[in-house]
């Protein structure tokens, strides 16, 4: 009997202790009282309902009780107001060089001379990169490797070695590092992890190698060129506005994140929050983090449409789970609300076919296979933006059906720009990172 | 009124009493779905509705069915804690093996019963022969499976889930008399709550998991092969977690967080089914119910308009709760 009771009180304590571990505890009574005494749970019931009924008249007064969750808060140390007004100006502003190719297209005209790092073709290029570990980075790199394939060719690239970071600050930091010192790069191109832990690396290869550093940025400008599209303030308010400007007024919103604390991430919400707030004439339910899961996309979104009946527009910092939400409404037989998400082809699809009332803010593949270009013109001694900003197009009722490919997978990236490449589109069908030789005989 | 007053006081209470003592006997697990689902349905008449209650059990058909495979394993006295990771394998892996062709995927359902069964196998033998702690060998299954998934994927998910995949867990058969429209989901969550039923209740097998449950030297003794049945269990628990994957999977689709908490879930629907965390006692179908139950919670808490980590703090009350309710009345019993 001893033992058994000794049983009880141990698997208490360990069950106490997972539950910690695994949630960090919190509070929440009525629960208890269900398990011992059901009947009672009645009064509980009750303040539940007085509960919701104040929030409802809440509700009704034009604020947006979603942007008090904890869920809605900008960390400030990655927002910046002049550079959400610049971008702002950006999405008008005309490319410099309209007559190339959008990848190679330059917003703002700030050119460095690099004819001191001119040399002889072949060039060695070396890639530091943050990680494979999403498409939208396979679709990237993908892209990458096919315009060093194709540089290769016409005798302009020999070696390309790729070091892939596995999404570990320390393992990029360690990886430049060794790529510095090997000796064996002519350039080095950077895609960063994080912006502030990975600067004093890119410091330290500034010094001794011309540099390429794209996608994430920095916290210095010795590289020889930063290049992105004009990046997340930009997609954000893209989104943000589409919903404003197409919903009722009083229409609710509901904004998903993926989580917090990541830069581009947070510029993307941060851009979001300053429409909404500025609209005045619709109201924000919610802000939830979603961890790019479709599952838990779906349960999200019809939980809010249980709670408020309807949700009129969908906002998100990442299209990939777009495809999720807009399955609830089906399932529920409801209409489709106004709708954020990405240039992903399973989302174009959806929205073609289904009639969606959607946008599609990009933040453009094609970035990938500009900065190959970019380590190429620097070792020839073309001159290069310093803040190389790209233009970022998005998708929209108008351009739908040149974006919309049938033949692509559902998790292509549709602006890769990669059309007018030699292995179009097969190899993007397969977005095989694998097949890719670094060093060449 | 009339007719009560003449029934004298004493008489009255007796049959308040005999009342009291069938109520009494009803799992607490009915009793709680009731009133859980009464609160529901008052603060969203839509869950009321025939359609509102299929939807429901639709997305609540996955978790018990976890828990009835958790139910095998926790009756015997063990844990399974490699539940979520195997869900989260069975959709990216799915996902991988598809790769976009609509063809390969019932052979991808077929491939990931096999993994889930191999599974379930190593971890009853590792429990069963190399006598490693349930809670270890499988919280060790759980990372070896989350690791082996994310490098067979490259860490991030390939390819996609086609329709034809995500029938079990999305579909719906058209044209029902009654219903409409009715979810496959339900379906499969039927088929399992009536087999495992008759395998937990009415087979040999159940009797020998719980009398493992109960006290494995005792049920050695009277020659109950221990090992073997714990590797059964397992196995159940495994298989059952892949069938869930499929609908989880089919229901939102492709996602590396896909079984994210599900065994802790899992636990919790067990314990609120009613079924002893040390083994020995348990029923199929109140488990099925108690995983039925934290769903609506889980609705109840989100009309409530309560912040997610609440789900996770209600879940701890009701583990520690039910554990406490249980020994408490054995104690009471004794």
């Amino acid at each position: 009997m001893f033992k058994k009771k000794l049983y009880m009180v141990l698997s208490l304590v360990m069950l106490a202790a997972f539950v910690l571990s695994a949630c960090g505890g919190g509070e929440a009574p009525a629960e208890e009282v269900a398990v011992e005494a059901p009947a009672e749970e009645a009064p509980a019931a009750e303040e539940a309902e007085a509960e919701t009924e104040e929030e409802e008249v809440a509700e009704e007064a034009p604020a947006n009780p979603g942007l008090a969750m904890d869920a809605a808060a900008v960390a400030m140390q990655f927002w910046s107001d002049d550079l959400y007004e610049e971008s702002i100006i950006f999405m008008d502003t005309e490319p410099i060089n309209p007559d190339a190719p959008v990848y190679l297209q330059s917003l703002l005209d700030n050119k460095v001379d690099t004819s001191q790092y001119k040399m002889e073709p072949p060039f060695d290029i070396c890639f530091s990169n943050a990680g494979v570990n999403n498409q939208w980075r396979v679709t990237g790199y993908v892209t990458m490797r096919e315009q060093v394939e194709q540089l290769r060719a016409e005798g302009l690239v020999g070696n390309f070695i790729h070091v892939d970071a596995e999404g570990s600050d320390e393992k990029q930091i360690t990886d430049i590092s060794d790529l510095v010192a090997g000796g064996q790069c002519d350039v080095l191109i950077i895609s960063p992890n994080t912006s502030e832990a990975l600067t004093p690396a890119v410091e330290q290869a500034c010094e001794v190698l011309p540099t390429v550093v794209f996608d994430r940025g920095v916290l210095t400008d010795c590289p020889t060129t930063f290049l992105k599209t004009i990046g997340g303030y930009a997609f954000g308010y893209d989104g943000a506005k589409f919903i404003v400007d197409n919903l009722p007024d009083g229409g609710n919103v509901l904004a998903l994140r993926i989580l917090p604390g990541v830069d581009v991430l947070e510029q993307r919400w941060g851009a979001a929050r300053k429409v909404f707030e500025e609209a005045g004439n619709i109201s924000v339910v919610g802000v939830e983090f979603n961890d790019y899961s479709g599952p838990k996309t779906k349960t999200i979104v019809s939980d809010y449409i249980d709670r408020f009946g309807y949700i009129d527009a969908i906002w998100m910092d990442a299209g990939g789970p777009a495809v999720a939400a807009l399955e609830a409404y089906e399932d529920l037989g409801l209409d489709f609300p106004v709708m954020v998400g990405e240039d992903q082809m399973d989302y174009l699809k959806y929205w073609k076919e289904m009639d969606v009332t959607a946008i599609a803010p990009t933040f453009p593949t094609f970035q990938w296979r500009t900065a190959v270009l970019a380590a190429v013109m620097i070792l020839q001694g073309e001159p290069v933006d310093a803040r190389w900003v790209l233009p970022q197009p998005h998708v929209t009722q108008e351009n739908l059906d040149q974006y919309y490919l049938p033949d692509m997978p559902p998790l292509y990236y549709a602006l890769s720009s990669a059309e007018d490449m030699d292995n179009w589109p097969d190899v993007w069908k397969e977005l095989d990172t694998t097949v890719y030789k670094d060093v060449i005989e | 009124m009339t007719t009560l007053e003449k029934i004298p006081s004493r008489q009255m209470t007796g049959i308040l009493v005999t009342i009291w003592k069938r109520v009494k006997k009803i799992p607490p697990v009915y009793l709680i779905f009731l009133v859980i689902i009464i609160g529901v349905s008052y603060l969203n008449p839509n869950f009321a509705t025939l359609n509102g209650m299929l939807l429901f059990l639709r997305r609540a058909s996955p978790l018990a069915i976890l828990a009835i495979g958790q139910l095998f394993v926790v009756a015997s006295g063990g844990f399974d804690l490699s539940q979520g990771s195997l869900v989260t394998l069975t959709v990216i892996g799915s996902a991988l093996i598809i790769y976009n062709n609509e063809e390969n995927s019932y052979i991808a359902i077929m491939i990931l019963l096999g993994i889930g069964i191999i599974i379930g196998l190593v971890n009853g033998v590792v429990v069963s022969y190399l006598k490693v702690p349930s809670l270890i060998a499988t919280l060790g299954m759980l990372l070896l499976v989350k690791g082996g998934g994310l490098y067979w994927t490259g860490g991030a998910p390939k390819g996609y889930l086609t329709e034809n995949w995500r029938y079990f867990g999305r579909g719906f058969i058209e044209n029902v008399p009654v219903f409409g429209r009715f979810p496959v989901a339900v379906i499969v969550f039927l088929i399992v709550v009536v087999i495992m039923t008759i395998l937990f209740h009415k087979t040999n097998l159940g009797k020998q998991i719980l009398a493992i449950g109960d006290n494995p030297r005792a049920s050695q003794l009277s020659g109950v092969k221990v090992k073997l049945i714990r590797i059964i269990a397992f196995l159940i628990s495994a298989f059952l977690s892949v069938v869930a994957g499929v609908m989880i999977g089919g229901y939102g689709g492709t996602s590396i967080l896909a079984g994210e908490g599900l065994e802790m879930q899992s636990v919790s629907a067990v314990v609120i089914g009613g079924a002893l965390l040390l083994g020995g006692k348990g029923s199929v179908p109140e488990v099925a119910i108690g995983g039925l139950t934290l769903e609506a919670i889980f609705s109840l808490l989100n009309l409530l308009g309560l912040p997610k980590p609440y789900r996770d703090a209600v879940q701890g009350l009701i583990i520690i709760g039910a554990v406490a309710y249980a020994a408490i009345t054995s104690k009471r019993r004794d």
